[in-house]
């Protein structure tokens, strides 16, 4: 079973993407559960939800502890909240910034997990780039597909196609694209 | 067809392919999704004939439920937590003109303090008024348990509570098979009403009855929920045979074969502990899981036959006879009457407190061992409770409780958000 | 004996004697063509105004509808004396459900009947003033805003009777009732601001509001009649004398209820979308007192310890209902 939290803010798409997330594994005949952290948060307001993907039937319903991934949507949440907590030493972490890890101060946590497994990604920029709107969520749902290999591409867009229609959905797919493409190239 | 979907769009999909006729919509957290995806399809003019009614509280919705359904229409609404207490005096009086309703129970806690989250202690509120009770242990259920309820409620002419886990379920991703709607309509037939309000054969619903046949009437409540105790396991099977699906029934066992512990409980948290319970079985543990499905009825029989054979139960459960201990657990310790064995009670999970599969597992090796208190409050914090009750003894005046432990725990956020 | 004339006044009451009007205007309690919804044999006290305002009110229901009605009841005297175990008086499909409620078991009753496209079945919701202006507020607001289309009666004895007359929002001021007893300096119901369900209801802008008083049963019957020819939310309100409750003889229920509307205490009118349509214009004006004296709920205002202070903000309330909604013609100020 694949754990993952994704941190963000009221009104960054953080469940939606979560949600997403689990039907993109569902596309692929795997097993996945999404759930928000239940609470009656305002916009602006830290969230987070949760995504497991497994193989087989997914039966327990305790939040997430130990996490094989954390994808964090607004940096600014690094300081406020034990993002981190429970990530596993194997675990993958993709963080919306235009900033290195470096210059985020994330160099020496980053190093002390496995190679390749942290990423920076200008998701927000991505977003407006493709959306015109500054929702980081589905760059950084491509972006984790990319960097932890778990589900593909296409599925990311199918799920997208599931959840949105005409211009909307045809810029994520390219938002998705990109985000892709970057984290790829940066990998290889 | 199987869709990832969400646990409230999934019921609304089973509600709406149950053809109700009107539905009556009251927002509340967490059941709100329900009624709105079902206004949404009535909008559109998917789910026709059917009237979607705005109303302006639970009491007026299970009001318009009441009198839709004694014209013959067959009526749904949804609810949770304060909303059920509102509708209360009009749940009472559905069930005692045997009117069947189906609604759905999104349970949550009940205030004050006011709580948002999940704990079973709504519905089971409502444990005395007549209205049958089922539970899901996930969404798959909770849309097969719909069904199966307009079925039942209908053939018995009594109403009946889905009940399903506010935010757990009803805001859960996750797999479901949406059946189609011949399979629905071959298993539930249109509503064909024991009373109806029709001028062309006028009758009276609802008339004073006095000391001289009160009592019949009640018994015949109990007589209904007797013969639902026959036709819960019939219709489950019935269903298995045209969806293909195992859901529904009195109680399921996993795991009781040979186990010498066996855990009780109701709703989402049977995952979690079947989880463990494999986990330990894995390492050697004759233990297993007893889940209750129909709370009410409560199937004494078929509890005990599951008991009888183990030497100790634990009873988990998401409410809290304030004064007693559970509620779940006294049924439970009812059925198992004179049968000699251990029973516990741990009371876990109450406005949505997070039952964390490394808190089960020392709690059921402690019920193995047989070193548990007859009561547990599992991830109580005693030091913040003692705290309180030092303060009360310290100074008349001592504040709100829920402010002071609030600010003892020093709680801003939680840890994650 | 010669020929006697007959004065037009002649029993002094102001009304018209049925025998002088001809027999199609005429209201005949035991006409072949009446439906008797709320059949003899029920168990209201003699005299009860809710009895006979219900009567004449359902069986013009009936008339109306074509006989296609569903009556919906909220607990209260009307639903505990016509349906006393194992009898019910009812000729029409009726159910009664909770105290507060009758506004919105009516509405799933018209949302039933639209859904089975039996738009020739009717719906009508009653309740005392205790179920409408009370705890069936919520319901009835909502029934109203939504326009749902249910006729609503309300038989307001201005308290509540079926439990022994206690206070209600609808109990006048300096009325005793059993929570406002006749004590102290200012004995009897306070004077409060008051809570005007037809104005409360004019202001949801339904389609129809009408109050009727059971002095003037023609009155009713047309305008129940005329609520019945309209679809949407419509409400009437019927001032309903209880001798138990009031203090008055049983012959004198519809004494009583002419007096209310003569002294201007009850303003008679009908309302359309939220604006006074037609008002029935007093005929004989009449001092508050004139109705106050027969009634044993105000004694404590007369007698040996007399309140005429009281008295007098009582006609101040009449007179306001007659400037406001201009009861007095011209000729008979």
């Amino acid at each position: 079973m694949f754990q993952v939290r994704i941190h963000g803010r009221g009104g960054q798409g953080v469940v939606t993407a979560a949600e997403m997330l689990s039907i993109a594994a569902f596309e692929e005949g795997r097993h996945a559960q999404a759930f928000p952290s239940f609470g009656s948060e305002r916009t602006g307001a830290p969230v987070v939800a949760f995504c497991r993907i497994s193989d087989r039937e997914i039966r327990t319903r305790e939040p997430i502890v130990e996490a094989d991934a954390v994808i964090i949507q607004d940096p600014t949440l690094l300081h406020q909240i034990a993002v981190f907590a429970g990530l596993k030493p194997e675990g993958y972490v993709l963080l919306n910034s235009r900033h290195s890890l470096e210059e985020l101060g994330l160099g020496e946590f980053a190093d002390a997990h496995e190679k390749g497994h942290f990423f920076s990604l200008p998701a927000t920029e991505i977003g407006i780039r493709h959306i015109g709107r500054p929702i980081p969520n589905i760059p950084l749902l491509a972006g984790f597909a990319a960097l932890s290999g778990l589900i593909r591409l296409e599925s990311v867009i199918g799920a997208i196609n599931a959840r949105f229609k005409g211009k909307v959905a045809s810029g994520n797919i390219a938002a998705a694209e990109e985000a892709y493409r970057l984290v790829k190239e940066a990998s290889c | 067809m199987l869709k990832q979907i969400e646990g409230s769009k999934a019921v609304a999909e089973a509600v709406a392919l149950c053809r109700p006729e009107v539905i009556c919509a009251y927002p509340i957290s967490p059941q709100t999704h329900i009624v709105e995806a079902l206004g949404e399809m009535v909008k559109s003019q998917r789910l026709s004939p059917c009237e979607y009614i705005n109303v302006e509280s639970e009491f007026a919705a299970m009001s318009v439920s009441i009198g839709a359904s004694a014209a013959g229409a067959r009526a749904y609404t949804a609810t949770a937590s304060q909303g059920l207490l509102f509708m209360t005096e009009a749940v009472y009086n559905a069930a005692g003109l045997g009117l069947p309703i189906v609604m759905t129970v999104a349970n949550r806690a009940i205030g004050a303090p006011i709580n948002i989250w999940n704990d079973h202690s709504d519905s089971l509120s409502q444990r005395d008024s007549g209205w049958m009770q089922l539970f899901a242990e996930n969404n798959q259920e909770a849309v097969d348990l719909h069904i199966q309820a307009f079925r039942l409620a209908e053939e018995l002419s009594m109403p009946i509570m889905v009940c399903m886990d506010g935010y757990i379920l009803t805001h859960a991703f996750e797999r479901v098979d949406i059946p189609s709607q011949e399979e629905v309509d071959a298993y539930l037939p249109p509503f064909e009403p024991r009373q109806v309000l029709d001028p062309s054969e006028p009758i009276t619903i609802g008339a004073m009855v006095g000391p001289e046949a009160f009592m019949e009437v009640k018994y015949l409540a109990h007589a209904k929920q007797m013969q639902a105790i026959e036709r819960i396991p019939e219709l489950a099977s019935e269903f298995r045979s045209v969806f293909g699906r195992e859901n529904g029934g009195l109680v399921r066992t996993y795991r009781v074969e040979d186990a010498e512990t066996v855990i009780v409980a109701m709703g989402s948290v049977i995952g979690t502990i079947k989880d463990v319970v494999d986990e330990m079985r894995d390492e050697g543990h004759r233990i297993g899981v007893l889940t209750i499905v129909s709370y009410r009825p409560f199937p004494l029989e078929q509890v005990r036959s599951a008991l009888l054979h183990c030497k100790r139960f634990l009873v988990l459960e998401k409410s809290l006879a304030v004064g007693m201990g559970g509620i779940l657990a006294t049924d439970v310790r009812m059925a198992v009457t004179g049968a000699g064995l251990m029973g516990y009670t741990a009371i876990a999970g109450l406005g949505g407190r997070p039952i964390f599969k490394s808190q089960l597992h020392p709690l059921f090796r402690q019920a193995e061992k047989e070193e548990l208190p007859p009561v547990t409050f599992l991830d109580l914090d005693w030091e913040a409770v003692n705290r309180q009750l030092e303060r009360e003894r310290q100074t008349r005046r001592s504040g709100p409780v829920a402010e002071n432990i609030l600010h003892d725990k020093g709680i801003v956020s939680a840890k994650f958000g | 004996m010669g020929f006697q004339p007959i004065k037009f006044y002649q029993t002094g009451t102001y009304t018209v004697g049925n025998r002088l009007l001809s027999p199609d205007q005429r209201s005949v309690q035991a006409d072949e063509a009446r439906s008797n919804s709320i059949n003899s044999g029920h168990r209201a006290c003699q005299g009860c105004g809710e009895a006979l305002g219900a009567r004449y009110a359902i069986d013009a229901a009936m008339a109306e509808s074509h006989g296609q009605l569903i009556a919906v009841n909220a607990t209260g005297c009307l639903e505990v004396f016509s349906t006393p175990y194992p009898e019910s008086s009812w000729q029409v499909p009726w159910i009664h459900s909770v105290f507060g409620n009758a506004p919105a078991v009516a509405t799933g009753i018209a949302a039933a009947m639209k859904v089975k496209g039996r738009t020739d079945v009717r719906v009508v919701a009653q309740g005392g003033d205790g179920g409408t202006t009370d705890i069936g507020f919520g319901c009835l607001s909502g029934m109203f805003e939504r326009n749902d289309d249910v006729l609503y009666i309300c038989y307001d004895n201005e308290a509540y009777m079926n439990t022994g007359v206690q206070r209600s929002s609808a109990t006048p001021p300096a009325a005793r009732t059993a929570t406002t007893m006749p004590v102290g300096p200012e004995p009897g119901n306070p004077f409060g601001q008051g809570k005007n369900l037809p104005e409360i209801a004019m202001a949801h802008g339904i389609p129809y509001v009408a109050t009727a008083t059971v002095a003037d049963l023609r009155d009713l019957e047309y305008k129940v009649r005329r609520a019945m020819r309209m679809h949407g939310a419509r409400y009437i309100h019927l001032f309903v004398p209880c001798p138990l409750g009031w203090g008055t003889a049983s012959h004198d229920t519809i004494r009583i209820a002419r007096l209310a509307k003569e002294s201007g205490l009850f303003p008679v009118f009908e309302a359309e979308h939220g604006e006074v349509t037609s008002v029935l214009k007093i005929r004989r004006k009449v001092g508050v007192e004139e109705y106050l004296l027969p009634q044993k709920r105000f004694a404590h205002l007369f007698g040996s310890h007399p309140h005429p202070e009281m008295v007098s903000r009582i006609q101040e309330i009449a007179e306001r209902n007659i400037r406001k909604y201009g009861l007095l013609d011209e000729e008979a100020a």
